[in-house]
Parts: C-alpha cells; sequence; structure tokens
C-alpha cells in the first residue's frame, strides 16, 4: 500500500507509507482537504511509516489550519508517528493528546 | 658560560631590543595604548635590564630600572600615552644604546649614564611620582580582575554540546532523512534537549514536499570529540550548516591540550585543530568567512574572533591558542635570533662551495670525454647537488632589507619634526633581499638620501597647501631586482629639482659650458658631481654642499650607480642600483679568438648570427627593425688573432636598454666563481672579476652594464 487518503462518515484518515516518495502527491489533497472545514480531524493509526518529508506535510497542514484560525486534531498515531513526534519533541507543536503506552504496544499497530 | 664571549650576543640581542622599543614607541604614537605595543615596549625593556644585570652593568641596570617601571604603569593605565611621553622613552632609548655601546667598547664592566642620561631619568621620575600622586596603587600597579567571560550560550548546560544543525533543501532528496542522523547521535550519547526549528518551513503554496526546512538544536551529552560527533552529519556536511558548540568543561581540557601542544605550527587554525578543539572542517568555514568579510568590509578579522562568533569554539580556548601561538613565533624568533655565525666562517664556506664548482665543472668536463654514461650520470647528480649547496651558501649570506629601511622611521620622524613638516614614511619591497656587505654599506648613503628629499625635496607645509597638494609630505623607500641588480629607491612627493637652477649653478661651478646641450637627465645628474648643492639656506641637515657626491662615491664603491629622475612641482626619484655582487654567478661563456669571456647570464636576453651583410655597418645592427648598439669586443679587447668566418651577437639589456656584443663562439651557459681582480686592475672598467674555467684557463668576467658607458664614452670622446 502506497498512500491511501480516505473520508469515512465525516472522519479523515491517513493511511499507509508517508514518506518521500509520496510526499509530492500527497500533498495536494492534503491541502485541499484542510479547506473543507475548521474542525478537522485525522486518523493516523494506518501510517505504517512516515520521514521526514511526511511529517514536514503534517506539521505544515496543522500551521495552515493555526493561521486560518481551524482546528485539527491528529488522532490515533501510530507508533511510526509517535516515535517521530518524540524524536522531533514536537508534542507541544501539534498539541494532541498522546496515547503512548498503546501506541508504544501492540495495541496501535492493530487499530 | 663565558660571560666575557657572551658580551658580544648581549650587545648585538641589546641592540635589537631597543630596535623593537622604539619601532614599539613609533607605533604608539599612531595608536595609542595599545596594550599589545606597550607588553612588547616593556617585555623589551624588561629583557634589557635582565640582561644587562647578568652582565653586572649596572649603569645599564639603573637607567632601565626606571624607564621600565614607566612603562609598567602605562601598561597599567595608571599614564597615559602622551607625546611626550613618547619622545622622552625614544630619547631613553637612545640612551640605552649610548650605554651598550659604551659597553661594547669600553673595558670596564660599569657603564655611567651620560649627564643627558641623568636629565632624561629625572623627567622620567616626574612621571612616577605624578602618577603615584593621582593614584593609591602603591608599588606594585594593581591588575585589573580578568573580565569574565560568558562561556557559548547561556542555554548550553554545564556538560552538554550545543549541536546547531540546519538540514538543506536537498537533504531528503539525495535520499538522507534527518531523523537518522538524530537517531545515530544517540549512539553517542544522550540527548538531553532537542527543539525542532521549523521557522524555516515556507507558505503552503510554496513548499516543496520533497524539500527539507528542518532544523534543529540538540543538547547532547556525550564524552565523544568534536571530530567524532561532526562525523555523523559527514554525509550531509555539504548540505548542512553545522554549528558544535562545545561544553564549557570542554574548554578546559582544549585548553590544557593546547598548552600541553608540541606543534610546529604558528597559525592559530592549526594549533586548534591539532589539539582537537576544532575539526578542519570548522577551520575550513571559518577562512571561507574570513575571507568572505575582508572582501566585504576590508577588514581582516581575526581568525579567533570568527570562530568565537560562530560558536564553534569558546574565548578562552582560542585565548589559550593565541598565547601558544606567540609562545611559538617567539620560540622560533628567538631560535632565528641566537644563530649567529661568524661572518668569515661564512666567506671561507662560500669561497669552498666556489672551489668545489670549479672542480665540479672541470670533473664533469673530463668525464664528457670518456663515454662512460653511468659516470656522467653521477656526476650530474653531485654537480646538481653543488648547485643546491652553493644557492643555500649564498642565501647564508642574504638579508632583507626591511631591517634597514625600517630603520628611517625613527629618522623620518625626527627630522621632519625637527624641520616642522608633516612627514609620512612608506616601505615596499621591504622582503627583497641582498648581500649583507652590500646592506651594511648602503646604510649611509641611503640616510642621506632621505635626509635629503625631506629637507630639500619636501616643501613646507604652507607651500605645499598653497600647491594644492595634501599637507602632508610623502617619503617612500622601495626595493626591488632587476636582471643582476637591486634597485633602491627613495621617493618624494615634494617640489622636485629646479633644472634651469641647476643648469646655472653648474655653468657658474664651471661643471659645464654654457653653450652645453644636455638633456633633462643629464642635467638632473649633476647634482652628484662634486661640491654642488642648491640649497638656498644651509640648514643643520644637508645643504652644505657634501652630500650628493659622496652618495655617489660610496655607490659607485658598491660598483653601483645612482641616477636621479624628478618632475618639477611633483616630486623626484633617486634609484640606486647595486649589483648582486656575490661571490658566485651564473654566466654565459663566450669567445673571441680563443679567450674566453663570460657574460652575466642574467643580462643575456638571446643570441643572434651576425649577418655577413651587417657587418660593415660599423656600430649597429638591425634587430627585427630595432636599431641595436653593437660593441665589437675583439676591437674593444684589442684582441689579435683571426677573425672567426661566423661571428655571434649576444643581446643583453640593463637597466631598461640593449646593447649587442659581438663575439665568434657561443660556448653556452657555466656557472662560475667570481674571483676578484687584484688592486693592480682595480682602475679597470668593464670587467668585473675572472673565473679559472674546467680546462684551468682563465676568462674575464664581463661587466656589461659599465663596458658599454666606457665604450659610449670613449666613442663619445673620439667624436668630439
Amino acid at each position: 500500500m502506497a498512500i491511501e487518503f480516505t473520508e469515512d462518515g465525516g472522519a479523515l484518515r491517513l493511511s499507509g507509507e508517508l514518506t518521500i516518495y509520496h510526499a509530492a502527491e500527497i500533498k495536494q489533497p492534503l491541502l485541499t482537504m484542510l479547506q473543507s472545514g475548521n474542525e478537522l480531524e485525522i486518523d493516523l493509526s494506518g501510517i505504517s511509516e512516515i520521514d521526514t518529508a511526511g511529517f514536514q506535510l503534517l506539521m505544515l497542514a496543522k500551521r495552515e489550519t493555526d493561521r486560518t484560525g481551524g482546528n485539527l486534531r491528529l488522532t490515533s498515531h501510530s507508533p511510526a508517528v509517535l516515535e517521530l513526534i518524540e524524536l522531533y519533541n514536537l508534542a507541544g507543536f501539534f498539541g494532541d493528546p498522546l496515547v503512548i503506552t498503546a501506541a508504544h504496544g501492540a495495541g496501535g499497530r492493530s487499530s | 658560560m663565558n660571560l666575557d664571549q657572551a658580551l658580544p650576543v648581549f650587545i648585538e640581542e641589546g641592540r635589537a631590543l631597543l630596535q623593537e622599543m622604539e619601532e614599539g614607541l613609533l607605533g604608539l604614537e599612531q595608536t595609542p595604548d595599545d596594550p599589545d605595543i606597550l607588553n612588547a615596549i616593556f617585555r623589551a625593556a624588561h629583557t634589557i635590564k635582565g640582561s644587562a644585570g647578568l652582565f653586572g652593568l649596572d649603569g645599564i641596570v639603573s637607567f632601565t630600572h626606571v624607564v621600565e617601571n614607566v612603562l609598567d604603569r602605562m601598561r597599567a593605565g595608571e599614564i597615559l600615552t602622551q607625546p611626550d611621553l613618547t619622545n622622552l622613552l625614544l630619547q631613553s632609548c637612545d640612551e640605552i644604546s649610548v650605554l651598550i655601546d659604551a659597553a661594547a667598547a669600553g673595558s670596564e664592566s660599569d657603564v655611567d649614564p651620560t649627564s643627558n642620561g641623568v636629565g632624561l631619568l629625572h623627567r622620567l621620575r616626574a612621571y612616577l611620582e605624578t602618577s603615584d600622586a593621582s593614584s593609591d596603587a602603591g608599588h606594585l600597579p594593581a591588575k585589573a580582575p580578568p573580565p569574565v567571560e560568558v562561556c557559548g550560550e547561556a542555554a548550553v548546560s554545564g556538560d552538554c554540546w550545543r549541536i546547531v544543525v540546519d538540514f538543506g533543501e536537498n537533504v531528503l532528496r539525495n535520499g538522507f532523512d534527518p531523523a537518522s542522523f538524530i537517531r545515530y547521535l544517540c549512539n553517542l550519547g544522550e540527548i538531553v534537549h532537542l527543539a525542532t526549528k521549523t521557522e524555516r518551513l515556507p507558505p503552503a503554496e510554496l513548499m516543496d514536499p520533497e524539500s527539507c526546512y528542518l532544523g534543529f538544536e540538540i543538547d547532547f551529552r556525550s564524552a565523544a570529540d568534536k571530530q567524532t560527533i561532526e562525523n555523523v552529519f559527514e554525509f550531509v556536511r555539504e548540505d548542512c550548516h553545522i554549528r558544535i558548540t562545545p561544553p564549557p568543561a570542554f574548554a578546559e581540557v582544549a585548553i590544557e591540550r593546547i598548552e600541553a601542544l608540541k606543534a610546529e605550527a604558528d597559525k592559530v587554525g592549526e594549533i586548534l585543530i591539532e589539539a582537537d578543539a576544532v575539526t578542519p572542517r570548522e577551520i575550513e568555514e571559518a577562512l571561507a568567512l574570513q575571507n568572505e568579510i575582508d572582501a566585504r568590509t576590508q577588514r581582516h578579522p581575526p581568525m579567533g574572533e570568527i570562530l568565537v562568533q560562530e560558536g564553534m569554539l569558546q574565548q578562552p580556548v582560542v585565548e589559550a591558542a593565541l598565547e601558544k601561538q606567540k609562545k611559538i613565533r617567539d620560540a622560533k624568533i628567538g631560535e632565528s635570533r641566537f644563530i649567529r655565525v661568524d661572518s668569515g666562517k661564512l666567506d671561507q664556506l662560500i669561497n669552498q662551495v666556489g672551489e668545489l664548482v670549479i672542480a665540479g665543472a672541470t670533473a664533469s668536463l673530463l668525464a664528457q670525454r670518456t663515454n662512460d654514461s653511468e659516470l656522467q650520470e653521477a656526476l650530474s647528480t653531485i654537480l646538481r647537488l653543488v648547485e643546491e649547496v652553493r644557492g643555500g651558501a649564498l642565501q647564508l649570506r642574504m638579508v632583507q632589507i626591511g631591517e634597514t629601511f625600517n630603520r628611517f622611521n625613527r629618522i623620518v620622524r625626527d627630522v621632519s619634526k625637527e624641520l616642522g613638516k608633516d612627514i609620512e614614511l612608506q616601505i615596499s619591497g621591504a622582503e627583497t633581499e641582498l648581500d649583507k656587505t652590500v646592506v651594511e654599506k648602503i646604510g649611509d648613503p641611503l640616510t642621506h638620501l632621505v635626509r635629503n628629499a625631506i629637507d630639500h625635496g619636501i616643501e613646507s607645509t604652507d607651500r605645499r597647501v598653497a600647491a594644492g597638494k595634501p599637507a602632508k609630505g610623502t617619503v617612500r623607500l622601495n626595493a626591488y631586482h632587476e636582471s643582476s641588480s637591486i634597485v633602491i629607491e627613495v621617493t618624494d612627493d615634494g617640489g622636485g629639482l629646479n633644472r634651469d637652477k641647476i643648469l646655472s649653478k653648474a655653468i657658474e661651478r664651471g661643471l659645464v659650458n654654457a653653450g652645453q646641450n644636455l638633456s633633462e637627465q643629464e642635467i638632473y645628474n649633476l647634482i652628484f658631481e662634486p661640491g654642488f648643492s642648491t640649497a638656498d639656506t644651509i640648514s643643520n641637515l644637508s645643504g652644505r654642499g657634501v652630500g650628493m657626491d659622496v652618495v655617489r662615491r660610496n655607490i659607485e664603491a658598491l660598483r653601483g650607480m645612482v641616477e636621479i629622475n624628478s618632475r618639477q612641482g611633483q616630486g623626484s626619484t633617486v634609484r640606486i642600483r647595486l649589483p648582486l655582487t656575490l661571490a658566485i654567478i651564473d654566466g654565459f661563456l663566450v669567445s673571441v679568438a680563443g679567450c674566453s669571456y663570460v657574460i652575466p647570464l642574467e643580462v643575456v636576453s638571446e643570441c643572434v648570427e651576425l649577418d655577413e651583410r651587417e657587418q660593415r655597418h660599423g656600430c649597429y645592427v638591425n634587430l627585427r627593425g630595432e636599431v641595436l648598439p653593437i660593441l665589437n669586443l675583439r676591437e674593444h679587447f684589442k684582441i689579435h688573432g683571426q677573425t672567426s668566418r661566423r661571428q655571434n651577437i649576444v643581446v643583453t639589456h640593463f637597466g631598461g636598454q640593449k646593447a649587442g656584443l659581438l663575439v665568434d663562439e657561443l660556448m653556452g651557459e657555466f656557472q662560475t666563481v667570481i674571483k676578484p681582480l687584484g688592486k693592480l686592475f682595480g682602475k679597470v672598467r668593464g670587467v668585473s672579476g675572472f673565473t679559472i674555467l674546467g680546462s684551468g684557463e682563465v676568462a674575464l668576467i664581463l661587466d656589461v652594464l659599465s663596458l658599454i658607458q666606457y665604450a659610449a664614452g670613449l666613442e663619445a670622446q673620439k667624436a668630439a
């Protein structure tokens, strides 16, 4: 699976490999999606792999919604995402509650 | 150590130190209260006092002691530099110099200050007393506590490295992920704190998803050294901007390491690299920055300053490195200062090398007659080595003219003060080298010329301003090599020579006839005639009419020549041309009717065959459309013997002129020893010495310049 961007009953879901290989193709849909509303939530549980390029996109999305007065919540971080947020010490930047134990355990992967 | 034998060393060292003091004091006039200069002056005085004490030269000790006290107070900022004081200190230098000279000349080990010295002491003490009154510093000046240094950025906690890395945009595209470098960093130590810098992330529409915009500030606790940490980022180094600031604790280690260093390097950067305080890449970057700042602002910031500014290093480490640098340099200077060789030994060495060159030439001649290629090969190696030894031996005698030039700073300062003129001395070509014996002999004539330039050359300030020139006059000393000579120029931007006045004076003195047709150049050079002076008033300094002719005599005694160029209202240039009369030269061997002559290779520009048809034209030939005067050596030296069928012209150049020498045979390059001609031949012009060829034959060495002049003179006489 490359990258998938699905909208399931208002809940946005990003899954697959959020990496440099797909960063270019995901940028525009992501930005378009951001314009769809003020209160947004993206489920990251399906992200199997993320690198700095992908991470920059999440940062961009967060900053854009902040700029337009909206609110972006990232939820159900997959372990890969959590690891990078931790490494980059950016939990504060996103401001989302992180479920660390679940994420580090097997549970994050299964959801 | 036998002190009597060491005394000459002290005398020489003392003079060198005095020279340093003098230069320092003159520098102080430009930048008053410069701590570096003050320290240097103080150190010099201190060393003189110390060494003098060793030899029991109490007179020097007691005098220098007072000077040293004043200097110490100046260092402490208790006495401020002022013109009167520098003047006084300069005079004190002179006094110490007198005392040292007395010590050198006298058998008495103790030397008392002169009456002049007593007066100076009195004035020096006056300074000490006023400073005592104005401060309660007591005997020893209280040293200001060293300023507290702030190490690196305040955010760095005690034992952490601070790594600031901005990843370049291409990093991701090149297949690297910043995250992996940071993860790898964890193998070397502990990331205490990491902050991601997001401010480079551009607006959404401009953001390229494949570019990297992140940077990190990392507080990193690790026992690794700087190079190791830097190596983590090795693969992305080209694309990144990395600053690694060592922890404060590291500074101490680095300082210790720098102090323990046994380095030869005397560059701050090299010292720091050797002590592992910085990495070569950092120095490279700092050098690039240094050049960039230099190009942009014309200011050359010290390496240390850049390193600290860029956060690569803390100030105390840089200071330790600077201290080390000074020590290494001092040590180097110390080494060179203390190798003193008897000039007699040097002459002997050069003489022996000369014999070696001759012997080598003989051997090479013999080897060529045999057909033994191995022998020839071995010999050619020997000859190459001999040549190197020769070069080295000659180099020993060569000294830079700079030291001689620097002495004139004081002379210009003193004389221009005395005359109430504002004059600056500019020095160029100070690194030009010439034979030590020549340097020693050129001092007096140069002094005369410089004084002359100040006294007669440069007009009074009022007249300069009236003429629309800068109020400050300039005297320039310049030296350079030209073919086989060294040229020394003394230039002033004064009023220049008055052509008519010189001419009328010369006619009045009977030096030339009223009707004589002289070129501008010839008129100017009349001032070198004996008994010639055009100064309207006789000053203390020059103008007694015993100046320029003595200068010319001195220079001619060195087989040199002197000429003057001048432009009314713009100044004059006196040009001294001296041969590098050294023991050995590279020559070009020619023969005329079986007699060999050596022409210094430096003056030879080309050789051409004489065209049969040209032969009848006499003293000139047409060299590719140029008129080339020719001197027939056969006629000149009145050699009898058969004219060879083919004749050659050796085209020589000297001082911007060209002339051809007509010879029979060209025999090629030849390295040769100049043997001076005996006294009997002292008056012979055109021959500067002789040499013995490998075959045992004698060959004359031609002094082309005087040869041509002499021949031209004869020609003129014939014509007249």
